[in-house]
């Protein structure tokens, strides 16, 4: 333990992602509302439930296709509110710019995310500001926090989830992701695959305004396999996923297989995965698809009981294999 | 070219599947009583261990024929002592190391990896083409840029043409190493232990659409042992199976392609004489196997100053494997990841022990990913 660091894998949102936390943080900070580890705490106040949460961002580059570090930021927090059912208040903004950041840029990113918070019908109230020397930062690092109110009556929570319920995704993987990397690495893919980063306050709402959802969960680093893994941790489940229902655009689609990426441990900035009875799935995806971040929303599973709680794919071509949480960084491969 | 061909979804279409799986399992049924017994077929490339696995596949083949994974990952056959060599280089001062990212997390025999390398402060970074570490180079003038040359005869010419380009522009801070295997010899390593029990090669797609179906005949001829190219969707990999449960129930062993959408008979000449003019064939250190002659390729004399084990000085050595690791059996065909005993208790992806399961495409990351 002594010569432990931290790796950056501790960083990629999956397994060792929850490990860091829980060895470190969730021992030093211990405490109810934390305790579940789900995208927002949920605070009582007063006669009234408050979300809570926050997030930091580091993307390299900072502008990509589809969109920037400051909407993502914007959108991520709005997201982690929105899936326990929130309805945000106010949004936070910190920011950490290196020495030499050029100033039309910093204008860019607060304009896009003005723009992001203006959608989510949410403001940024308040805000830090640290310029640190040139080489201790990469460009800007951004952290939000927002708060958020739960209606009465609504409580939301992986745990709830029952067998038999439908996963829902609200619309195509990955292509976070494999934007970002593209204009990271400068690869040329074609197919304009941009950032799905969005806010998805209003398509949680059209969802939730059907009975029968028992928890959403915001799909974003570790991707839709992490996501399903924590859910059936939490609720002592199984999960069965058609593999030919997952909705990937066929450029992502064909991006990922020439670089060896698996779309379902990619990063998303603007989905949400929505657990319900199977009896309301069908007016659930109803409501998501009439909402224009839904379109492409599908049912692409169901929930089983099984005492591993492993996550099944059941393949295109009629097989099945596990899909267990992301392990390590997705490096790219040699051939 | 359009990647349609390639990938479109009929590849993976159900029905087609499904009669193909019907049509193996009566193929089976038939070679199984020609040959009395178990069939063992091997995927020699990591790309295919990795679509079998990712597609659900090993539940499809019927009882008594298995897939056996072979040497046909990059990182996993690279030997301990070369990969202590790219370690040496990371070490170098004021050098860049420029990687595909599969080598980050190889250790060496001394417990580091690139990555450990990087937290101590070495400049380490992923590239995702060997022509990055040339543009690298040439935008960093006062570095010296190294690029970790691994693989078989897909990445090969593709070094090649960065070390061709380097010295085109007259480059002196761009070098690479060079521990490329060559596949054909790794087939003759495996077929002259008279102890194998191989009954078909599923032969890689990427690297015969290089080197064409040629220099694989030895094996049908000499060895008797039918091979079939093969693409990388699940549809090519049953339709594959079928054509070497054929051979093996004809009796007539020989070499047929599967993947003629990509591998013409004849490889690409252009990417061969490139390869051929940059290295030369010598003596290759193979995981687990050791020292083999003539099944690999260096630097060749009129490029050996792009060496950068040769530049930096730094010594070619054998390092022993890690102990309890089942990682040269396996690339073998001699065993299973299961049959380890580190296997998903002491090795996991995260704490990898052997190179199996360091690499995305090994077959114990397969096995441990994806599940049997």
């Amino acid at each position: 333990m002594k010569n432990d660091t931290v790796k950056l894998a501790h960083g990629s949102g999956g397994r060792l992602s929850r490990e860091l936390v829980e060895r470190v943080f969730l021992k030093a900070f211990s405490n109810p509302a934390l305790a579940p580890l789900e995208d927002s705490a949920v605070v009582p106040a007063g006669g009234e439930t408050l979300a809570f949460t926050t997030d930091s961002y580091v993307v390299t580059p900072v502008e990509f296709p589809g969109a920037d570090i400051g909407r993502v930021a914007v959108c991520g927090t709005v997201n982690d509110l929105a899936v326990k059912g929130a309805r945000p208040l106010a949004l936070s903004a910190g920011f950490i710019i290196e020495e030499g950041f050029p100033m039309d840029l910093l204008g860019r990113l607060a304009g896009s995310m003005r723009r992001a918070a203006a959608e989510a019908g949410v403001s940024i109230v308040t805000g830090d500001t640290k310029v640190v020397e040139k080489g201790k930062a990469d460009g800007v690092f951004i952290n939000t926090a927002g708060v958020g109110l739960i209606p009465r009556g609504r409580a939301l929570s992986s745990s709830s989830v029952k067998a038999g319920d439908a996963v829902i995704v609200s619309g195509c993987l990955a292509d976070h992701g494999v934007a970002v990397m593209n204009a990271r690495n400068r690869l040329g893919l074609r197919g304009g695959i941009k950032s799905d980063a969005a806010p998805l306050n209003a398509l949680a709402e059209a969802a939730l305004r059907r009975p029968g959802v028992r928890a959403m969960r915001d799909i974003t680093r570790g991707g839709l396999a992490t996501v399903l893994n924590e859910v059936c941790g939490a609720c002592g489940l199984g999960a069965e996923i058609e593999e030919s229902a997952l909705p990937v655009a066929p450029a992502t689609a064909k991006a990922c297989a020439l670089l060896g990426l698996d779309p379902m441990y990619v990063a998303n900035e603007g989905k949400l995965a929505v657990f319900c009875s199977a009896a309301a799935a069908p007016a659930v995806l109803k409501a998501m698809r009439s909402h224009r971040y839904g379109r492409k929303a599908a049912v692409v599973g169901r929930m089983v009981r099984d005492p591993r709680r492993s996550v099944r794919l059941l393949t295109a071509i009629g097989g099945s294999r596990v899909m267990l949480m992301l392990e390590g960084e997705q490096l790219p491969r040699i051939c | 070219m359009t990647a349609d061909r390639f990938s479109s979804p009929l590849w993976r279409d159900r029905a087609l599947a499904a009669s193909a799986v019907r049509r193996m399992e009566a193929l089976a049924a038939e070679a199984a009583s020609r040959s009395g017994g178990q069939l063992n077929f091997m995927e020699v490339c990591g790309t295919h261990t990795m679509a079998i696995a990712a597609s659900g596949m090993r539940r499809l083949f019927p009882k008594g024929l298995r897939m056996l994974s072979g040497p046909g990952c990059p990182v996993c056959v690279t030997s301990q002592g070369d990969i202590d060599g790219v370690l040496a280089l990371a070490a170098v001062p004021g050098a860049v190391i420029a990687t595909f990212g599969d080598m980050m997390k190889v250790k060496g025999s001394g417990g580091l990896d690139l990555h450990s390398m990087r937290e101590r402060g070495s400049d380490v970074r992923v590239v995702y083409s060997p022509l990055d570490a040339v543009e690298l180079a040439a935008a960093e003038p006062s570095r010296q840029v190294i690029f970790v040359g691994v693989g078989f005869e897909t990445t090969a010419p593709v070094v090649a043409a960065a070390v061709a380009r380097a010295a085109k522009a007259g480059l002196r801070n761009f070098s690479s190493t060079a521990f490329f295997k060559l596949v054909p010899p790794a087939l003759e390593m495996l077929l002259s232990d008279p102890s194998n029990k191989i009954s078909g090669f599923m032969l890689p797609g990427h690297v015969s659409s290089v080197i064409g179906l040629e220099p694989y005949l030895f094996v049908a001829r000499k060895y008797r042992v039918p091979c079939v190219v093969a693409g990388f969707e699940p549809l090519d990999i049953l339709a594959a199976v079928n054509m070497l449960l054929e051979q093996v129930i004809s009796g007539r062993p020989e070499v047929q392609d599967e993947y003629f959408r990509a591998v013409p008979a004849a490889g690409n000449p252009a990417a061969l004489k490139l390869m051929r003019e940059v290295f030369s064939v010598r003596d290759a250190d193979w995981r687990a196997i050791g020292r083999v002659k003539d099944t690999g390729l260096g630097f060749s004399r009129a490029y050996a100053r792009f060496d950068a084990l040769k530049r930096f000085g730094i010594p070619r050595k054998a390092a022993p494997e890690p102990k309890g690791c089942l990682c040269g059996r396996i690339l073998l065909g001699k065993a299973q990841p299961p049959d380890c005993r580190l296997f998903g208790k002491a090795c996991t992806p995260s704490n990898a022990v052997g190179p199996c399961m360091v690499s995305s495409e090994g077959a114990c990351a397969a096995w441990f990913k994806y599940g049997a």
